[in-house]
């Protein structure tokens, strides 16, 4: 049996995805929503109605549907391809032919390739014809049945930022198949584990999912290092950043002298403009004739209005210094913070979460569709 | 040659006639062959365990020999061109039955799933899908049922001068003119290359999508795909 009772309200306007090993039902339970699998038993509500109550074309054509290798139709080009249901619909050529540029541009295609065939694009560019032909017809739903596996990892994460830009425009209700729990966390609104069987292992947020999994199964499928991964879900914002030990390298000996050294054992040195050099021991530091040869490097350093706590750690555990190093937007200085503060505004975060867990029950998802079987 | 072209009246045609004849009769069955490969290729690969016995039939078919199949047919056709063209027909089963299944067959999993997933029905699919992405594979297979067809009219002779310019070979030698047989064996050598040479400029036309294995360098209006490929991994 492919999928055993599951039952599932997926919340409208949102990413809802099907994360699990291979054979675990996801894929069945993908398209047993626009019926190209029938269940033997239960039934399937959109909006509250039951999917088998309307011919199985038009409710096809209601939904968009993307799959792994785009599924492009080869004698067809990129414009038609992507007009492809508008047409079915009883569109005029020009009009169906105008959606479809319209769209190109949106999945961030090349107007210069309409009329192109598929095998004169790369794969990323294919799966993004794949995602504009879904739209082509405005359905409120489209089904994504692993997209992106079949393309290098650049191209996925360019794909898959894009497919969240495309949501923020546009607020589908998205069903995602993946088998890549880091997708998942990413994409998803809710998060669907399944476990063979098409059991329903655990359905929430991906947030929660990383913090409190349901049973041995989902750990496990979380892999070994979920509580760092959890930290994307904590905003850096909160950081306290020092000022204090950072110098420019063109100080004078008096400016060197007079940086308040108390709370780090290094100063960072940066440019005229602010932007990061390197870290030294303050005794070493020659005035007028700072040799950036021989500064310490400072890993990578993090944004520190947009990046998580997640990127803050990383660039704290890179530096050899054991500091990280914030910029802002433009690449200058913001403050420099050590691991330790990191750690509390960690542990900060956590109780902050858990109080907030405890004042507002999480709300409910709204209606839509219902997997039973 | 002296009379290379000068017919033998018994014939009752010019060289052209007998050219024209030539092509009907064997371009006539390759057709015939085609309507009824098209369905009959369709139920093999909607039944999958139709398309061996078929496979079978159609082979055993063509290992008859034409002579036993005119000694069939002459009873109930006559000396007739539709004596030549009925085994024929017959014949171009072999190549086309397997060549369309083959054709309609490879279009990929992924592709038919989208299309059932865009609401496109079993006929539409077919029509719209299926068939238009089978055509190279169709057309390999109409190209080398043309051929053997257009040198397999000539045995036609043997029923009454049924066998266009085949009916040459035999002129050649009664009337002790081997220019005759040069003539026959050269103009279907022609035809045969012309009507290959003609399915495949029908094929470059119905398949502008395939890619083309000559043009290896890219034009110069044209980018590089690898040069697209990482425009497209820089976004």
């Amino acid at each position: 049996m492919a999928v055993d009772r599951l039952s599932l309200d997926i919340p409208d306007r949102s990413i809802t995805v099907l994360v699990g090993p291979s054979g675990c039902g996801k894929t069945t339970t993908l398209r047993m929503i626009n019926r190209m699998v029938e269940p033997s038993e239960g039934t399937i509500l959109l909006d509250g109605q039951d999917i088998q109550q309307q011919p199985v074309n038009t409710l096809r054509r209601s939904m968009g549907y993307v799959i792994q290798n785009a599924g492009l139709f080869q004698h067809r080009t990129i414009v038609d391809n992507i007009a492809t249901v508008p047409r079915m619909l009883g569109w005029g050529k020009d009009k169906a032919r105008a959606r479809a540029r319209e769209l190109m541009e949106r999945v961030g295609l090349d107007g210069a390739l309409a009329k192109r065939y598929p095998y004169q694009l790369s794969g990323g560019q294919q799966q993004r014809v794949g995602v504009a032909r879904a739209l082509a017809a405005d359905p409120p739903v489209l089904l994504m049945d692993e997209p992106f596996s079949a393309v290098d990892p650049v191209v996925r994460k360019g794909l898959q930022d894009e497919l969240l830009r495309i949501q923020a425009e546009l607020g589908k209700t998205i069903v995602f198949v993946t088998h890549d729990i880091d997708e998942a966390v990413k994409l998803g609104t809710m998060v669907a584990v399944m476990r063979t069987g098409g059991h329903l292992a655990q359905f929430a947020p991906p947030a929660e999912l990383l913090s409190d999994p349901a049973d041995a199964f989902v750990e496990d499928f979380l892999g070994a290092d979920r509580g760092i991964r959890r930290l994307s879900f904590f905003p850096a914002t909160g950081l306290e950043l020092l000022t204090g030990p950072i110098v420019a390298v063109d100080a004078t000996a008096e400016q060197v002298a007079a940086r308040d050294t108390a709370g780090a054992p290094y100063l960072l040195v940066t440019d005229q403009e602010g932007r990061p050099l390197g870290w030294s021991e303050p005794g070493e530091l020659t005035a007028g004739n700072i040799r950036q040869a021989e500064l310490l490097p400072y890993g990578r350093p993090f944004v520190a209005g947009t990046d998580s706590l997640r990127s803050a750690l990383d660039c704290a555990v890179l530096s050899p210094t054991g500091w990280a190093v914030a910029v802002d937007a433009e690449g200058r200085t913001a403050g420099v913070v050590s691991q330790q503060t990191i750690g509390e505004a960690i542990r900060g975060a956590h109780a902050e979460r858990r109080a907030s867990d405890r004042a507002a029950e999480r709300p409910q998802a709204g209606k839509d569709s219902r997997v039973a079987r | 040659m002296n009379g290379f072209f000068d017919i033998p009246s018994d014939l009752q045609h010019s060289w052209l006639g007998l050219v024209g004849l030539h092509l009907r009769e064997a371009l006539l069955p390759v057709l015939a062959g085609l309507v009824v490969s098209l369905p009959l290729a369709q139920l093999c690969v909607r039944f999958r365990w139709l398309y061996p016995p078929v496979l079978w039939v159609t082979t055993v078919l063509y290992a008859i020999p034409s002579l036993a199949f005119f000694v069939l047919l002459i009873d109930y056709t006559g000396q007739t061109e539709l004596t030549v063209m009925i085994p024929l027909t017959v014949y171009s089963l072999v190549v086309l039955v397997p060549a369309i299944v083959d054709g309609v067959r490879s279009v990929p999993q992924e592709t038919l799933a989208a299309a059932t997933a865009m609401g496109f029905g079993p006929v539409r699919r077919y029509l719209q899908v299926q068939l238009p992405i089978a055509v190279p594979a169709i057309i390999a297979g109409l190209r080398v049922a043309t051929v053997s067809s257009i040198s397999l009219v000539s045995v036609g002779t043997l029923i009454g001068n049924q066998g266009a310019l085949g009916n040459l070979l035999n002129d050649a030698n009664i009337y002790n003119r081997p220019e005759l047989a040069v003539n026959a064996v050269l103009s279907m050598a022609a035809l045969a290359i012309l009507a290959d040479g003609l399915l495949v400029g029908l094929r470059l036309l119905l398949t502008p999508w395939m890619p083309r294995r000559t043009r290896t360098k890219p034009k110069a209006g044209r980018p590089d795909p690898a040069v697209l490929a990482l425009e497209d991994a820089a976004r």
